[in-house]
């Protein structure tokens, strides 16, 4: 490592209206490192690198690049600086091709007529140099999710980025894809680059780290190196307090199948076989967990269970009761609940009240009504108790609920889906995107109402979640159940594999 | 940092658009006065004199308000589904046409305790029929409401030009042979009851406002309402719910069409002539009345209660018109021009009040968080619970579109 860093972030601090994003945060990287940034949604990750990449400008501090002082106004400025970024979401043009995507913006070598063959060469090379290896003619919209992100990459080393900052890269890769990413990193590192790494997944950020800085409430809350960093050393900077990562499972005497599928098929929204003849089962107080890259049908078998979506053949049974094609009210009356992957879009309702939310499945209860209108005193004390019960951050009942954080709202889906003893639950990622404490909080309510003898199925593409959750691990690639695994048994690896299609008897071999 | 008290002024801010909006329309209608080189003042003497000058002039606005706060209603309700009802003409115009129908059919048969229930009943049902089926179109075979309420507004004035240029003419006019397209005068038992023993002043302002506060318990009061509004603001979230969304659809713009149908109804009943009369355009019934009582819902926040003061103000500003001009001499264009003036103020500061009510719900809850996290932090002692941050640290979020109105 060289003596002077190749960046050094001095007392940033950024407001936003009623937010303090920053609070004097102190970041520096030298050449030939990663160095990670590790904090929760809303810790001020995310805005202190728009800061480094000219998206936003700091109220106050300084920015040091190579030992200067330097005004980084816009991204142009910060690629004039060789500083690259690889966005959560990508940021391709899908009708262009590869090396039209890596040339947009760039002047041509040849004036005002294109050099793509120039270009695609340069790409090629790039690809052999660091293992991402694509083709250049190839239109972005037909590559999967992980050669999108080499695109991504190749930009930015095209671009001759020596500082690479890396927005949450996994999201969405496989673990074979994620492998074969940190390989890719690991070389450019070799090479003399420096990359920021923003990640909240603990065992990815333990295995490619070289320093760790912990943000929380926008300030610097720790700062490790990787030696001597645990998981849960790194969850408790994170969250302030001790985390138990995995909750305890208390041996729970599983029941009769509570759910049972039968040769479902589905149709996709494209009219193409999204779900081809699955089977599944899950029994009364059993956590069936469902492993998959998301894409590969979860949300669709999500949805037809509870009749959202019409099943093509095949059918669903809660409880004994056939709920194949039923209205989604019928499913919830067999004893569904559900919750959703779209939090705020399939969830709930933003500009409705806490109160008002947690009413949205039983708003014709009698319970609620009184002489036909709604009874405002119940309904008040059934959604206080749920709020308290589940520990839902709120200002007041009558706050809206999309002004409250991503947890939050999490909890009070989850108050509501489960305040009818429900007989099979329906989660779907479940804590996907939310802080720490709600998504420990989340867990331990799942494995109580499995202890109450409710059946879940349980959709995730965190695997610590379905390892540290499940009975049983169901793999979904394209539509169909790659097979069925015992947590306890089986590797991550191999259920790494069979995400990617291969099947059980070649993963385990 | 956001207080509570910042956000008090925002909310303040929002509500006191519209008004400041009104008042720059009339301020430019000065201006236009001037340069037709009549006097302002004298001017807007003549207007406030008109609408609320005395007993006579506030039962005028009373009673021009009356169809404008009915129409107004509807909408809001059928805004709160995210339905934009434009069609509160034909609507007028079909319960206008389906109560006279009727009236004609019973003649002098029923007392008027029966008839004017009957007759007003009347109007709601063919209202309810021209909002339930562009209300069904949109739902089932997802025909934008918009396109087919104005379409249907076209189908309802040539129904009615022929209806009263053939089989529901007065027979008098044949005779004559003036053929003015108008029913005979109606069944005596059908007028609508005169109230506080004036000769003009009918019932028909008393059940708009009764409407208006019905519309206030339905939405917000009762089951029903609350489904409206969720299909309204989500209809992802209410279909996962089990909502039916497309029903409640349907229910809303049949009961925003039952509105307008009340309101043709009352036209009917509530004329001096006691006739159902047209010249041949909606305006000819209405009076655009099923357009002018959009405004009037916007102008109140697409609120049922706000409503009512605000097609006050909008039916004062109606009548008042007509006095300027008899006072100052203008040409009647320029009411039409200063009415219009109100009602692009009025919506297109409506984006504006919409940014400042969100910011001011934003800044709120900020500050109440982080009151609470102190209360906390105070409370249990050094750490002992974590705690999280709004989700996003970024700026609220702007004005969403015009499908989000106030919420209450």
């Amino acid at each position: 490592m060289a003596d002077v860093p190749m960046l050094e972030m001095k007392g940033i601090t950024k407001r936003f209206p009623g937010v303090l994003a920053n609070d004097k945060v102190d970041f520096d990287l030298f050449a030939g490192e990663v160095h990670t940034l590790l904090g929760e949604n809303g810790a001020g990750k995310s805005t202190l690198m728009k800061i480094l990449y000219g998206l936003y400008q700091a109220d106050e501090g300084e920015i040091l690049l190579n030992g200067t002082p330097t005004l980084i106004t816009s991204p142009t400025a910060a690629i004039e600086h060789n500083i690259g970024m690889i966005h959560q979401h990508f940021m391709l043009v899908e009708t262009l091709t590869v090396a039209e995507n890596v040339a947009l913006g760039l002047p041509s070598s040849r004036g005002a007529l294109t050099d793509l063959d120039a270009v695609s060469e340069k790409i090629v090379q790039l690809g052999s140099q660091y293992g991402l290896e694509i083709d250049p003619e190839a239109t972005v919209w037909q590559l999967a999710v992980g050669q999108k992100q080499r695109v991504e990459i190749i930009k930015a080393l095209y671009r001759e980025a020596q500082l690479l900052i890396l927005d949450e890269p996994t999201a969405v890769l496989t673990p074979q894809e994620v492998d074969q990413l940190f390989d890719t990193l690991h070389q450019m590192t070799a090479d003399g680059r420096g990359l920021i790494f923003i990640s909240h997944k603990l065992h990815e950020v333990l295995a490619l780290s070289d320093r760790i800085t912990v943000l929380r409430q926008g300030r610097v809350t720790g700062y490790t190196t990787t030696e001597g960093a645990t998981r849960s050393s790194l969850a408790s900077m994170m969250v302030g307090r001790e985390v138990k990562l995995a909750p305890d499972k208390p041996d729970v005497e599983t029941g009769s199948a509570a759910l049972e599928i039968s040769g479902l098929s589905v149709i996709g929204d494209r009219g193409n076989v999204v779900i081809d003849g699955i089977d599944l089962t899950v029994n009364e107080g059993e956590i069936l967990g469902i492993a998959g890259v998301s894409g590969n049908g979860q949300r669709e078998l999500a949805e037809t269970i509870a009749g959202l979506r019409q099943a093509e053949s095949g059918s669903i049974t809660i409880a004994g009761t056939d709920v194949t094609n039923q209205r989604p009210v019928d499913v919830r009356a067999a004893g569904l609940a559900y919750v959703p992957e779209g939090r705020m879009k399939d969830g709930i309702i933003g500009l409705f009240t806490v109160a008002e939310n947690l009413l949205l499945i039983d708003h014709n209860s009698k319970e609620f009504l009184d002489a036909g209108l709604l009874n405002f005193e119940a309904i008040r004390t059934h959604s206080q108790d749920l709020v308290d019960e589940f520990a839902v951050k709120t200002p007041s009942l009558d706050t809206p609920v999309r002004s409250l954080s991503g947890g939050n709202i999490q909890k009070l889906i989850l108050a509501r889906e489960l305040s009818g003893t429900p007989t099979v639950l329906v989660a779907s990622q479940p804590t996907r995107g939310v802080d720490i404490g709600a998504a420990e909080y989340i867990h331990k309510r799942l494995v109580q109402q499995r202890s109450e003898d409710t059946a879940i199925l349980m959709i995730s593409e965190d695997l610590d979640e379905v390892f540290g959750l499940s009975d049983r691990v169901a793999v979904m690639y394209e539509g169909e159940i790659m097979g069925i695994v015992d947590p306890k048994k089986a590797t991550r690896e191999q259920v790494g594999l069979m995400m990617a299609g291969v099947s059980q008897e070649q993963a385990l071999a | 940092m956001a207080t509570v008290g910042n956000a008090r002024r925002s909310s303040y801010l929002a509500y006191s658009v519209p008004v400041l909006s009104v008042l720059a329309a009339l301020l430019l209608g000065a201006i236009m006065l001037v340069l037709l080189d009549a006097s302002p003042v004298e001017g807007v003497r003549a207007m406030f004199d008109g609408a609320f000058g005395s007993g006579d002039a506030l039962i005028s606005t009373a009673l021009k308000a009356t169809p404008l706060l009915l129409v107004g209603v509807g909408i809001t309700i059928a805004f709160r589904a995210n339905v934009i009802n434009i069609g509160g003409e034909g609507q007028m115009v079909a319960g206008g046409l389906l109560s006279t129908a009727l009236a004609l059919a019973l003649g002098d048969a029923l007392p008027a305790i029966l008839m004017v229930p009957l007759v007003l009943l009347a109007g709601i049902v063919g209202g309810a029929i021209w909002g339930a089926i562009p209300g069904a179109l949109k739902a089932y075979y997802g025909v934008n409401e918009i396109l087919s309420t104005i379409m249907l507004n076209i189908v309802a004035v040539q129904l009615m030009n022929y209806l009263l240029r053939g089989p529901m003419i007065d027979p008098g006019e044949i005779e004559r042979g003036t053929r003015i397209p108008q029913t005979q005068r109606l069944p005596e038992a059908a007028d609508l009851p005169l109230i506080l023993g004036n000769d003009r002043l009918h019932i028909g302002p008393l059940i708009a406002v009764l409407a208006a506060i019905f519309a206030y318990i339905l939405l917000w009061r009762t089951p029903l309402g609350y489904r409206v509004r969720a299909v309204g603001q989500n209809p992802d979230a209410s279909r996962y719910a089990g909502i039916p969304v497309k029903r409640t659809v349907v229910l809303a713009l049949t009961m925003s069409g039952a509105m307008a149908g009340l309101a043709g109804a009352i036209l009917v009943f509530g004329s001096e002539s006691h006739r159902m009369v047209t010249d041949g355009s909606t305006a000819g019934f209405t009076g655009s009345a099923g357009f002018n009582g959009i405004v009037a819902a916007l102008f109140g926040g697409l609120h049922p209660v706000w409503t009512i003061p605000a097609s006050f103000l909008f039916g004062g500003l109606l009548v008042g018109g007509n006095a300027l001009q008899r006072a100052v001499q203008v040409p009647s264009a320029l009411i039409l021009a200063l009415n219009g003036l109100v009602v692009i103020f009025v919506v297109s500061t409506d984006r504006y009040k919409r940014l400042l009510r969100d910011r001011a719900s934003a800044a709120e809850t900020a500050a109440r968080l982080a009151e609470l996290e102190e209360a906390n932090s105070v409370s249990v002692a050094a750490g002992a619970n974590g705690s999280d941050p709004p989700d996003r640290a970024e700026p609220p979020p702007e004005g969403t579109g015009a499908a989000e109105g106030r919420d209450e």
